[in-house]
């Protein structure tokens, strides 16, 4: 083998440029890994930052742990500040809750979904709600038009929940339910639902969404100003924390955050500003933090930046931790403890050779795995197109499957730990996090900021320069700006028949008709009147769905009091 | 010289997602174009009524609810009746692309789905809208 002057290798490799200038007779150890580095091309389309922009260095070494305290700052799994994981077992003693977010046409069409996942071996439910339920319009509301069943389960009324569940135990399965503004009814109807199955509150289990503040910042859907929402997600709290202890009252989601293109580090920093937001406003309503923070848990989102994602629910754990009990002087170490669930990124989802999505997924869930996640979703491939068919749901599923019992991946604790870049990254976010909050003070806190727009600015520049990385060729999205297959793809997709909105306001319909119109429209203005003063407002929605009340009814009864949100809408 | 074309983006129906609309209003003002956004959750009514009264040449309607089907005829339909059928109307989201062609046939004059180049509907509405402004 011969070997080619500089020079020549110049010519040879067109249009790639050289790393750098080669130094002067180089030592061996970093100064000759450099010069060979810097002398060398450099491959094109190799990033020097994140997904996220977040700059990257070609290598990271032992000088990148510095200033990193083992005990201070890592510690051991189940210690303070939890870096490593918030459990002392993590996998070893038991997986993460495989729980795939479900929910489509009529609640009949979805309970017998939810019988399928279960007879899988999913282990938690989780219900996706359409969206008149998650706007507070009953199916039959001429707002609702052509949405009912559509992105989720049509729930109107409390037989509507009745025949979700039905034939399921609550007091055996923990269900999540992803719903804000609506929150408080699907809860009433929930315990009402339980109640009928002769369920005890104190045993039911699950989590509610209930995370408005990133409702105005990034997924917008809303009925009520902030201020108000933020007494209802209170209300909840101190409610939940006597009543229904298992329950986890808040999931305060980055997910959407990310799904509405933001960074790595404002989904890290915009979420838990958000937390924060809630123990403040849970100490101001005269609770002790540690009654209601050991509830609080989080959602996060698995992009597809790999080492990036795992050191960000690193991060996540060190600062919820460091802030619950330096700042907000928590006592209860389940109160420093960040647990979360995560979900693949369906805005990574390509509809170009969607079967690819397959394997976009895997690695996510697996970032989310080793980032030591407490349950997870697994996107199915035909999600950026509809709601997913049975067949995909199960390829998804198997995908957790397969990273638990056959990678290894659940055999160690925290198996990045003390990587190089995974520390350094870790650290990073951290410290961006941290900047985060302090330009959310400068402007009053998290709801202030919400009024001018701030979060919802600094999205979209995200998600623009993004965009434009992807159109520019700068980042390679497979089978979308590069490895393109001209032949349409064929998946075959799940429809939701227009019959099955036909069939739901029938039911709404059929549901009012059977009911006492006294009691309803009674426990309807007891509800407005309590709202004007301040009075927990829990046990007044359980009294309107008991009374028969349907989730629009509710909902519109505290409007008079409460108002309509409008967003001033910025490009 | 034309005076710049002038483009309504709307959010119609009951879903919140505004990352793809937001990204191509910034693209079309990017491009030169006019760019007014409806913001979220409107009804078709209030989008005709905005694009009518802001005299656009094109209305981009976002829709990621599932519910195309029912909003993008619905606002057709509401241009014509207004006489205000040469308001080119268009969009995307999640959109199946079995649905394309009916909405076609209804008079939607494009159709965009997950993954087009910003520049592709750009260089639509400069071909499509161009003719209002006689460019």
């Amino acid at each position: 083998m011969t070997k080619k002057p500089v020079s020549e290798k110049k010519t040879k490799t067109d249009g790639h440029t050289p790393n750098g200038k080669a130094g002067a007779s180089p030592q061996p150890g970093e100064a000759l890994w450099r010069a060979q580095f810097e002398a060398a091309p450099k491959r094109p389309g190799a990033n020097d930052r994140t997904i996220s922009d977040h700059p990257l260095k070609p290598m990271y070494g032992p000088e990148d742990l510095a200033g990193i305290d083992y005990e201070r700052d890592l510690s051991y799994p189940g210690q303070y500040p939890y870096t490593r994981g918030i459990h002392p077992t993590m996998y070893r003693s038991r997986l993460w809750t495989m729980r795939q977010f479900a929910g489509f046409g009529t609640a009949k069409q979805t309970n017998e979904r939810y019988h399928f996942l279960l007879s899988q071996g999913q282990t938690g439910l989780s219900v996706a709600f359409d969206m008149p339920a998650l706007m507070g319009y009953d199916s039959d509301h001429p707002r609702a038009l052509g949405e009912v069943g559509k992105c989720g389960v049509a729930i109107s009324t409390l037989q509507d929940m009745q025949d979700l569940f039905a034939g399921i135990d609550l007091g055996r399965i923990s269900t999540s339910m992803t719903i804000n503004c609506t929150a408080p009814i699907a809860l009433a109807m929930y315990i009402a639902t339980a109640e009928s199955q002769g369920v005890p509150t104190e045993s039911l289990s699950g989590t509610l969404q209930a995370d408005m503040l990133k409702e105005y910042i990034a997924q917008k859907e809303w009925i009520y100003p902030p201020e108000p929402s933020m007494r209802i997600i209170t209300d909840m709290m101190a409610y939940c924390s006597k009543h229904v202890p298992k329950w986890n009252t808040i999931s305060i989601s980055g997910y959407h955050i990310r799904e509405a293109g933001s960074t790595a580090v404002q989904e890290l920093a915009f979420t838990l500003a958000d937390g924060f937001a809630y123990v403040e406003a849970g100490i101001a309503a005269g609770m002790d933090v540690d009654d209601f923070a050991p509830r609080l848990s989080f959602f996060f989102n698995a992009h597809s930046d790999f080492f990036e994602e795992i050191a960000k629910y690193r991060a996540a754990r060190r600062i919820w931790a460091r802030h619950l009990r330096e700042r907000f002087k928590a006592k209860n170490p389940r109160s420093w403890t960040l647990r979360f669930h995560t979900q693949t990124a369906g805005c990574s989802a390509t509809a170009q050779q969607a079967e690819n999505n397959i394997m976009r997924t895997a690695y996510q869930a697996l970032g989310a795995v080793l980032g030591g996640t407490q349950s997870l979703h697994t996107n199915s491939l035909d999600e950026v197109l509809a709601l997913p068919t049975e067949a995909n749901v199960q390829i998804a599923l198997r995908t957790q499957q397969i990273i638990a019992y056959e990678t290894g991946a659940a055999n160690v604790i925290d198996p990045l730990g003390g990587s190089y870049y995974v520390e350094k990254l870790t650290s990073d976010m951290e410290e961006g996090a941290e900047r985060y909050f302090e330009r959310i003070a400068e402007l009053g806190g998290v709801i202030p900021a919400i009024h001018a727009g701030f979060f919802q600015k600094e999205i979209a520049d995200a998600s623009y320069r993004y965009q434009r990385e992807i159109e520019s060729g700068e980042r390679i999205i497979v089978g979308v700006n590069d490895f393109v297959q001209e032949e349409a793809e064929q998946i075959a997709l799940l429809k939701i028949d227009r019959a099955v909105e036909l069939e739901q306001c029938r039911r709404v319909a059929d549901f009012r008709a059977s009911r006492d119109e006294a009691a309803a429209a009674r426990a309807l203005s007891q509800i407005a009147a309590a709202a004007e003063t301040d009075e927990n407002l829990m046990p007044h929605y359980l009294a309107c769905v008991r009374a028969k009340a349907t989730l629009g009814e509710i909902s519109e009864a505290l409007v008079p009091v409460f108002g309509r949100y409008r967003e001033a809408a910025v490009i | 010289m034309a005076r710049p074309i002038r483009i309504l983006v709307a959010k119609a129906g009951l879903d919140g997602h505004d990352r793809g609309a937001k990204v191509i209003a910034r693209a079309m003002r990017d491009a030169g174009f006019e760019v007014i956004y409806t913001g979220l959750h409107q009804t078709p009514e209030q989008v005709v009524e905005a694009a009518i009264q802001e005299d656009v040449d094109g209305i981009g309607l976002s829709v990621l609810s599932g519910a195309h089907m029912t909003l993008f005829p619905r606002i057709k339909e509401l241009l014509v009746k207004d006489g205000a059928a040469d308001i080119v109307l268009f969009g995307g989201g999640t959109i199946p692309g079995e649905d394309v062609k009916p909405l076609l046939a209804a008079g939607v004059a494009g159709v965009f789905t997950p993954g087009t180049p910003m520049a592709t509907i750009v260089d639509f509405v400069r071909r499509e809208c161009g003719k209002r402004v006689g460019a």
